[in-house]
């Protein structure tokens, strides 16, 4: 058994316990999504914070920092200024107004179940694309740091105890790992960023100078600066692209609707806004980190040595495949008689390689034990907030009308967390070979595009109805999926050998990566026409109602 | 804290009460200003090395660069703007305490 087997072990057997413990006060609706909504400010930001810091953070930015220095930290900037959104407009209102899901908010005044039913697909689209993404990156990258386990038994696995957890210990149990997971995460994170600095005698001037004179992975001789814009968003649709992620990141965090639900855990709303405070504090010192783990990995290992190495057959193979292509390879590997030396550069390894060469093979272990863990707690907050929009919107507000009993409930909940997490489990195996970088900034988009204009609306804007709220989101949802499709993400024409795929070979139609600075508008717009051609009287009347329950907390559910 | 039973009339009462007026007004006062500025803030990063590409490259503190250092600054803004906000919210918590304590009173003496 391998150090890193065993960490994780450690981590799955004292999550399973604390799961037991749950269990027994697991016996109700409202415990299953909200856990008795008697988490703490403190508890919830922890929760917060363990449930945001995904893999695609952990393994995914540090090896974009890594190596595109700047460009890459932007999405570590804009996850965390996204916050501020969440902290102003949407955590204490949510909170006030709603009960599980975020479909209780957009529909409270506006008429009749299709909003609602929207705003539950819209849910359940965000949650699917984001849990398949943190899949198909734990599946992967899982795979490389314990060959053991194959890719689909990595998935299998993960499915499977966060299943455990969601369905034994709902959303206490879940709330916990979340909670243990982020203390781990952290730790790690500063234990690499006080390595990195230990290795430059703890001078910032020495280890920037390092990160501004990189030798350029494949090329011969060329120096990068990582400490400048534009070596990953080029040129002038590059700086559109910049933009475009920017907008998506901002406004989407306050649409996505795991991190939405955290805030039914809390008694009250000044305690969901304590609990966002602690998670900004998380976050932006996980966040800071990524800055030292990614410049790091650059400066100490070397970008060419971040990746695979390859066995000497595949090296061969390699080779013969991407020789043609640059004679910029012909630094990437090093012949030594026979053996060639190959390392396929994979920028997910960047974090995991670096703890080796800093820590050794059992700090290695414990870096990828928590990059194990943090895929779990992620994977597990989705599942829920995925059950609470079928079972609690669309099952008990617009089948049962609100007058099922609570036995049925609890069954159809866990029901559809072991419905959704097998889907997740199916897909996930199904796109191993496809490109899935591009998922969570799209389900970014698609939070920012569909949900957040009619939660913002329906909050400040009295003549805001139904209409408005069902164009916005149809128009959000489908222009996002729309634009995402025939972008670069989805179209494109691979070179032969290439380890993932584009969906559609051909060139793409739309030229930004992420479409947010078309879809975002596109679903604002729509919103308001919709609005503005209809008119709904009684949503107008209520807008009183819902103004002082979110500004005060009055009838507020307990 | 039960208040199901308030009519429709009763709630566009509230939403007419001084005190709570000037809740919606101290609250909007404070975040349409900071979201305005956070927004502008955050934009000017991406917009900047769109437009001032020279100036977000120019080392500034050694070999960091203006771009970088603008950077992390935005984790200095994000943080300062939360303790605002969490200091101003004490003061919108008194409002709503007033509120709701008058909301209660008139109802027991119905």
């Amino acid at each position: 058994m391998t150090p890193g087997i065993g960490m994780f072990g450690l981590f799955v057997i004292a999550t399973l316990i604390i799961t037991a413990w749950a269990s027994a006060r697991n016996t109700t609706s409202k415990g299953f999504f909200t856990a008795h909504r008697e988490i703490s400010g403190v508890q919830n930001g922890w929760a917060i914070a363990g449930d945001y810091m995904s893999a695609a953070s952990f393994l995914g930015i540090t090896g974009l920092i890594a190596f595109y220095g700047f460009d890459g930290f932007m999405y570590s900037v804009g996850w965390l200024v996204a916050y501020l959104t969440v902290l102003f407009l949407v955590a204490e209102p949510l909170r006030n107004v709603g009960k599980y899901t975020m479909a209780d908010l957009i529909s409270f005044r506006l008429r009749g179940h299709p909003v609602r039913a929207m705003a539950a697909i819209s849910t359940l689209v965000v949650a699917l694309i984001y849990m398949i993404a943190q899949m198909v990156g734990a599946g992967s990258v899982i795979n490389l740091l314990v060959p053991q386990l194959g890719y689909s038994t990595t998935i299998v696995a993960v499915g499977t105890i966060m299943l455990i957890y969601v369905i034994f210990g709902g959303m206490l149990a879940t709330t916990w790992v979340q909670i243990v997971k982020a203390g781990l995460l952290l730790t790690a994170a500063l234990i690499m960023s006080f390595l990195v600095m230990l290795h430059f005698g703890f001078s910032l001037p020495a280890f920037f100078h390092a990160a501004a004179n990189i030798n350029a992975a494949g090329s011969t001789g060329a120096v990068r600066n990582l400490l400048q814009p534009g070596l990953l968003y080029q040129g002038s649709l590059g700086k559109l692209d910049l933009i475009s992620l920017g907008l998506a990141l901002v406004l989407g965090t306050a649409g996505l609707p795991h991190i939405l639900m955290r805030f039914y855990t809390v008694p009250t709303a000044k305690a969901a806004r304590t609990s966002v405070a602690w998670a900004m504090s998380l976050i932006g010192v996980f966040y800071l980190s990524t800055t030292f783990m990614g410049l790091g990995a650059a400066t100490i290992l070397g970008q060419e040595n971040i990746g695979i190495r390859l066995s000497n057959g595949d090296a061969i193979r390699y080779i013969a495949v991407h020789y043609d292509q640059s004679k910029a390879l012909t630094a990437e590997y090093k012949r030594n008689g026979d053996q060639y030396l190959v390392v396929q550069p994979n920028d997910n390894l960047a974090a995991p390689l670096l703890a080796a060469k800093l820590g050794g093979e059992y700090f290695m272990a414990f870096v990828a034990a928590v990059a194990f863990a943090t895929i779990l707690a992620v994977v597990a907050g989705l599942t829920i907030s995925a059950s609470s929009a079928i079972a609690h919107d669309i099952w008990w507000n617009i089948v049962r009308k609100g007058r099922g009993d609570e036995r049925e409930q609890m069954i159809v909940a866990r029901t559809t967390a072991i419905v959704v997490g097998g889907l997740a489990i199916f897909l996930s195996i199904g796109l191993r070979t496809l490109n899935i970088a591009f998922l969570v900034g799209l389900a970014f988009a698609v939070a920012a595009s569909a949900n957040v204009p009619s939660i913002l609306l329906s909050l400040s804007w009295r003549r805001f109805n139904h209409i408005g709220a069902l164009s916005g989101m149809i128009a959000g949802l489908a222009s996002s999926l729309f634009f995402i499709a025939i972008s670069p993400a989805v179209m494109g024409i691979d070179l032969p050998g290439a380890a993932t795929h584009h969906i559609i070979q051909a060139n793409p139609l739309f030229p930004l990566q992420n479409p947010g600075l078309v879809s975002i508008p596109i679903g604002l717009i729509a919103a308001i026409l919709g609005t503005l051609f209809s008119k709904d009287e009684q949503a107008e009347t209520d807008f009183n109602q819902l103004v002082v329950r979110a500004n005060t907390g009055m009838g507020a559910e307990v | 804290m039960e208040h199901h039973h308030l009519t429709p009339r009763d709630w566009d009462v509230v939403a007419d009460d001084p005190t709570f007026r000037d809740l919606l007004s101290k609250r909007r006062r404070f975040v349409i200003p900071a979201t305005i500025f956070f927004a502008a803030y955050y934009f000017s990063l991406p917009i900047l090395v769109g437009a001032a590409p020279a100036l977000m490259r120019a080392p500034v503190w050694g070999d960091l660069t203006f771009g970088y250092i603008f950077a992390f600054s935005q984790f200095a803004m994000a943080w300062i703007l939360l303790a605002l906000y969490v200091r101003r919210a004490k003061t919108f918590d008194e409002l709503e305490a007033k509120v709701v304590a008058r909301v209660r009173e008139e109802l027991e003496a119905l």
